[in-house]
């Protein structure tokens, strides 16, 4: 396999430990316990080894990041390993001291989610009181900082009808880039699906605002946004191809082709505590299963969009098809993309949401 | 024209990846690994530099004629601009 490229990012779950309760999040229900987390020196390590095998970017995620006491250590040593840095974090931890010690550590970038754009949605749909005026004063550091700034609003139905409200804040907070991302479906998210799918109609709105947002913005703000798979002719390219771009780690160092692929059960995943990052890289039957487009059964292996789209996500189509191995349901060509339009197609319930714990 | 590097307040770096052999561009949730002719332009960009100045480097260094140079690097810096991995 010495043909194969180099991944692009490692995305680094460092905890599930997270201040927030957000009932969409991707996290799976079943959580790494802390005791399980791997040390600062594993970590380390790591981060060597992902810089030998070509990794250009860490993406520091959780859980909350910050929620690490060895955050500005593992940023400083990827940082001097020539790694790009970027966390993503809620910001509610972001103090003027860890925003001093970040900057001291050499963090390239980093993105900031709101829940709302109000503080008292945005406290209750992140379970966390006060939570909102953090994120406001964390936006505030990190421009004052000199950084560039990406504020992330998660859409679902029941904020949506506010996305006009988020993205003036976050142009308010002077973002470079504002990203606007529905839901995606997977671990406490999937739980909460039927209280969280936008509408039709509701979709309609949020495309046309974020259409109009964007050429108001032009040349100013970049503004990211994908329609939700529920809701496509096409799958998303997930992750760039499964075992194609990133390697993603959970705490545990468990590393995964993508957050959710443990929903999978036919598949086993390595860890980065008995094998190393360039062995599951290249040889990890898990990484490969999935690989490019030999996999592929039809439509997706006649189909001109097989390099573009990957054939989608393989959790998805596990989880709505029945079969890992299946074409995305996103797509419109795929036998079971009814299911789809059936879910769509439900009237929404007034459903209450699970908030997110971690069970200890 | 901001340069990689050079403007703190948008971290985006050029860097030699020993691992591909080639040069890559990391920026804010991207990464790019830019071609041969978009590498050397990209080396000579500091944030005090024109166009017009890489261009004639370029052009001396290539032994290429610099309506063609100025071409390339025009077309390569725009298209970077659009992505917001520079600014111009």
């Amino acid at each position: 396999m010495n043909s194969l490229a180099p991944p692009m990012g490692l995305i680094a779950e460092l905890t599930h430990r997270c201040p927030l309760q957000c009932a969409y999040c991707s996290n799976p229900l079943e959580m790494v316990r802390p005791a399980e987390e791997l040390s600062t020196a594993e970590w380390l390590s790591v981060i060597d080894q992902a810089a030998d095998i070509g990794v250009l970017q860490l993406h520091l995620t959780g859980g909350e990041p910050m929620a690490r006491r060895d955050l500005a250590q593992i940023i400083t040593h990827a940082a001097t390993a020539g790694l790009y840095t970027n966390l993503i974090t809620s910001g509610v931890l972001l103090s003027d001291t860890a925003m001093a010690d970040l900057l001291d550590a050499g963090i390239d970038h980093i993105q900031l989610s709101f829940q709302e754009a109000s503080a008292e949605l945005g406290d209750k749909f992140g379970g966390y009181r006060g939570g909102h005026a953090k994120k406001l004063e964390a936006a505030a550091r990190i421009r004052a900082a000199g950084l560039s700034l990406t504020t992330n609003f998660v859409i679902h139905r029941q904020n949506i009808a506010h996305l006009d409200a988020m993205i003036a804040l976050g142009e308010a907070l002077g973002s470079d880039r504002i990203e606007i991302a529905h839901v995606q479906y997977y671990g406490w998210a999937l739980k909460n699906r039927d209280a969280l799918l936008p509408t039709r109609p509701q979709l309609v709105g949020a495309n046309a605002c974020v259409a109009a947002a964007r050429e108001r913005l032009a040349g100013r703000t970049v503004i990211d946004y994908v329609v939700p798979d529920y809701y496509a002719k096409r799958p998303k390219a997930c992750m760039g191809g499964w075992g194609n771009r990133f390697i993603h780690l959970l705490p545990s160092g468990r590393a995964l082709p993508c957050h959710a692929a443990e929903s999978i059960p036919s598949l086993t995943f390595a860890s980065v505590r008995e094998t190393s990052l360039a062995a599951i890289w290249n040889e990890d039957p898990a990484f490969a299963r999935f690989r490019g487009t030999d996999w592929m059964s039809e439509p997706c292996q006649s189909c001109d969009r097989r390099e573009i789209d990957w054939g989608g996500c393989r959790c998805q189509a596990l989880a709505l098809a029945g079969d890992a191995a299946a074409t995305d349901p996103a797509c419109a060509l795929s036998s079971a993309h009814a299911v789809l339009e059936a879910i769509t197609a439900a009237e929404p319930a007034d459903l209450p949401l699970f908030p997110r714990r971690l069970q200890l | 024209m901001s340069a990689p590097e050079a403007d703190e307040t948008c971290r985006v770096k050029l860097r030699f990846d020993a691992a591909r052999g080639q040069w890559v561009l990391l920026a804010p949730e991207r990464a790019f690994v830019p071609n041969e002719i978009a590498a050397e332009i990209l080396q000579l960009v500091d944030g005090e530099r024109t166009v017009a100045a890489i261009s004639m480097l370029l052009a001396e260094k290539f032994s290429a004629p610099l309506d063609v140079v100025q071409q390339d690097t025009t077309g390569v810096l725009t298209d970077l601009a659009a992505r917001g991995a520079i600014d111009l």
